[in-house]
């Protein structure tokens, strides 16, 4: 484990009331150092009940979601909506230097935990709300999903095929996630700006607009600067062109990406006929291409299909992994399809010890980790401990850091507060 | 005080095409003295598309020794370097960290590249379009059982969040203790900060992630309804039983609401296709603004497919944000964009944006009132071409 003191963040604290939508804004923030306090209500977070699971049980100790987004904090369990439980967190915000939320707008304000209330409290504390839409706007009271904001995003309508519907990435909520970095970003901006003024403020994340910063084809200079509506083109028509290009060519054992279709200046295709030739499976038409044609977006189709068919027969005689070799060592611009069980094969991941192995002995196992997302040589980002267990630190906290009796700690719990 | 947010600090960004100039941008829309370093026949990138706002250019050839020793006494006045080149590139050209460290000992310097500056494969350049696939997005989006889906250049947008954290990180350890440090980014790591739930269901049950389409384990109806208009969709999503009610009510159909096929989340995930086509036969003949607005009302999450068209002029909600600038372009025009940071704070306002400069624009500034350079010097390193 890293002292606190070698770390980014290691003299801040943290009290995280965000649910799903928030998790990894205080997940980064631990694993910089800070020391994060999520705060659940009694019985556990409902961002517990998202899969996967450990092992297949759905139990909201064995969230591998859960397992994900909270490393690097610890735990307790606290109602803000009964009135001891709001002078436990007023009394926790005292000591506190960031307080994360992703409740509706005005939400805390009604249970008298606003801004306006916490700065009395603590002048420096540092609010951070992630919420769907935002804290103004018409919108702020809307519900938002996943699909919600990457359709509202622009995203969805330029990712798929034009023959079939617009298209989100599966799995857990990617906005999300987006948003509770950005919110890591303003957090640390308004603790630069207190490291000046002393004082704390708002940070207002809006996970639309953390989605619409997202801009995969360029579609918001598509609108400002050629005035065109940008759809979906998933087959490689990028542009207009006298043939569709593929983007995705099968291999021995799955996908790869790669595509002709493109600048040839920024896209070398040259080391890639290179290893064709290399490995007897070029063809005269293809290594005497001239990438730099000027007409080559006027290729006709059937012309255009003899420098893709050799080439798609060539990466069939290759598995993902040979693919990844020989891309690096040919210096060619493509790479596989990685699904999660390539990535653990990766060699350069292994060279870099990005695998992190973290131990939770409740499952008598250690789990596999992504590391960092960036290494520091001075100040470390790491994984401190895993995600805390429902109240795993109510003691630890209520009654060592607070000094609250036992007796009242019993009382509290017997009520539901904790 | 309210002044910039990191007014005083100084970057100098050695980057080009997307994940590093969009990472210079976000410091540069804090307020952060962005100063782009290159030549006139090496790309900087060009100052439209909204990767230059706010930020200076100098053209300094530092292939040449004097070039060089610029670019140090620039970097010796200076807080952060970034650049985004391939591994061992300005290490090459003697703009690496240990050579940086040595005139300005607490700078803060962050590399980024494909794969991280060591290991086999940090040599190797490609961009965001092809890393995507590499750090498993691509498995993940499209149709079950079918071939995978481009979700274009996704990770040149999640590395620079991972990027912006790292620097102000770095800064405020090196508020606390002094020290600079040196960041070693690889866009394929950073990325896949964003796979850990699928990751983790690999090593701890070995199962690999599958693309599902639009749909969702624990919500349905889950997806995009066609709506009035060519290629026009709305996104709905019901998680509770409750807002399930209200959906039903909505749509004119409360008898639904008790339908034994569609009652519970169960019930409606095991008939989820009979589900989508009753949904889509209500949107199909509406408008997919109304579809929103009424279910929204209702308390259901639904939101319309927009294009980059409806999102930029019409949308009430980032209007009422204010969400995209304008700028005065070179034509004298306006231009619109978007933001390099996606927060607002509720008591420090960002600074005033205008079009970065033009490459070169600020040479005479820089070189002046930064390196105390005169007149004559400037004119003699520009016959040498070391300013080219």
């Amino acid at each position: 484990m890293v002292n606190k003191d070698e770390s980014m963040l290691g003299s801040y604290r943290v009290l995280d009331l965000a649910d799903e939508k928030g998790l990894l804004c205080g997940r980064i923030l631990g694993d910089m150092g800070a020391d994060v306090v999520k705060v659940e209500k009694p019985g556990g977070d409902p961002a517990r009940s998202i899969g996967p699971f450990y092992h297949d049980e759905p139990h909201p100790e064995k969230s591998l979601f859960w397992f994900a987004l909270n490393t690097s904090k610890r735990g307790i369990t606290l109602d803000i909506e009964t009135t001891d439980g709001r002078e436990l967190f007023k009394e926790l915000v005292k000591t506190t230097d960031f307080v994360i939320e992703s409740f509706q707008p005005g939400y805390l304000d009604k249970l008298g935990l606003g801004y306006s209330e916490l700065e009395i409290i603590n002048p420096g504390v540092i609010l951070v709300s992630i919420t769907g839409f935002g804290q103004t706007g018409p919108y702020k009271d809307w519900k938002t999903a996943d699909i919600v904001a990457w359709a509202m995003g622009g995203e969805m309508l330029v990712w798929g095929k034009t023959d079939r519907p617009p298209l989100r990435i599966s799995h857990h909520s990617q906005a999300y996630l987006h948003a509770g970095a950005d919110g890591v970003i303003g957090a640390l901006n308004a603790l630069y700006q207190r490291s000046s003024s002393g004082e704390g403020q708002q940070v207002d994340i809006s996970i639309l607009e953390s989605v619409v910063e997202v801009d995969t084809t360029n579609r918001l200079s598509a609108w400002q600067q050629r005035k065109q509506v940008a759809r979906r083109g998933g087959e490689g028509r990028a542009g207009a062109a006298n043939h569709v290009s593929r983007r995705m060519y099968r291999c021995k054992d799955g996908w790869l990406s790669w595509s002709y279709r493109a600048n040839p200046a920024t896209f070398p295709s040259k080391p890639l006929v290179k290893w064709l030739e290399d490995e007897g499976a070029s063809t005269p038409y293809v290594s005497s291409f001239d990438f730099n044609r000027p007409d080559f977006a006027q290729i006709p189709q059937d012309e255009w299909d003899q420098l893709e068919e050799p080439t798609a027969k060539f990466f069939m005689t290759k598995t993902k992994a040979e693919i990844l070799d020989g891309a690096v060592k040919y210096g060619v611009m493509l790479y596989p399809v990685s699904t999660t069980a390539d990535m653990m094969g990766n060699p350069q991941l292994t060279a870099r010890s990005f695998w992190k192995q973290v131990p939770h002995p409740e499952l008598n196992d250690s789990i596999t980790y992504p590391g960092p997302f960036v290494i520091a040589s001075e100040s470390p980002v790491t994984i401190s401990r895993r995600a805390p267990l429902i109240g795993e630190h109510n003691n630890e906290i209520y009654e060592g850091e607070l000094g609250i009796s036992r007796n009242k700690l019993a009382i509290l719990k017997q009520a539901g507060i904790i | 005080m309210a002044g910039k947010l990191l007014e005083g600090i100084r970057v100098i960004d050695v980057t080009v095409w997307f994940t590093g100039p969009l990472t210079t941008q976000a410091l540069a829309d804090c307020g952060a003295e962005v100063i782009r370093l290159g030549t006139r026949s090496r790309t900087q990138g060009n100052v439209s598309g909204g990767r230059a706002i706010n930020k200076k250019s100098i053209t300094l050839n530092f292939q040449h020794p004097k070039g060089l020793e610029l670019a140090h006494k620039l970097v010796a006045r200076s807080d952060i370097v970034v650049e985004n080149h391939a591994a061992g590139t300005l290490t090459r050209r003697g703009l690496g960290y240990n050579d940086l460290r040595k005139v300005k000992p607490d700078i803060i310097y962050l590399s980024t590249c494909m794969q991280g500056q060591t290991g086999p494969y940090s040599s190797h350049a490609a961009f965001g379009g092809m890393l995507t696939s590499l750090s498993g997005f691509s498995q993940i989006a499209g149709w079950p059982g079918e071939e995978p889906i481009s979700v274009g250049a996704y990770t040149d947008f999640v590395a620079p969040r991972f990027h912006v954290i790292s620097i102000m990180g770095a800064l405020e350890y090196r508020r606390r203790t002094g020290k600079g440090q040196y960041l070693d980014a690889s866009q394929n790591e950073g990325g896949m900060q964003l796979m850990t739930p699928l990751i983790l269901d690999y090593t701890a049950n070995y199962r690999v992630a599958e693309s599902m389409g639009n749909k969702c384990a624990y919500a349905a109806p889950y997806d995009v309804f066609p709506c009035i208009g060519m290629d026009a969709w709305c996104a709905i999503a019901v998680f509770t039983d409750e807002e399930w009610r209200s959906l039903c009510l909505v749509i004119g159909a409360p008898a639904l609401a008790e339908d034994s096929r569609f009652a519970t989340l169960l019930a409606r995930k095991e008939h989820e296709a009979e589900l989508d086509k009753l949904v889509g036969e209500w949107t199909r003949t509406r408008e997919a603004v109304d579809v929103m607005n009424m279910l929204q009302a209702a308390g259901v999450a639904a939101g319309l497919v927009e294009t980059n068209e409806y999102q930029m002029e019409s949308d009430p909600h980032l209007k009422a944000r204010k969400y995209f600038y304008e700028v005065v372009g070179p034509d004298g025009k306006m231009q619109r964009g978007n933001p390099g940071v996606q927060f607002t704070l509720s008591k420090t306002p960002f600074p005033e944006r205008r079009l970065g400069s033009e490459i070169g624009e600020d040479n005479d500034s820089v070189f002046k009132e930064i390196l105390g350079l005169s007149d004559a010097d400037i004119a003699e390193l520009i016959r040498e071409k070391v300013i080219d």
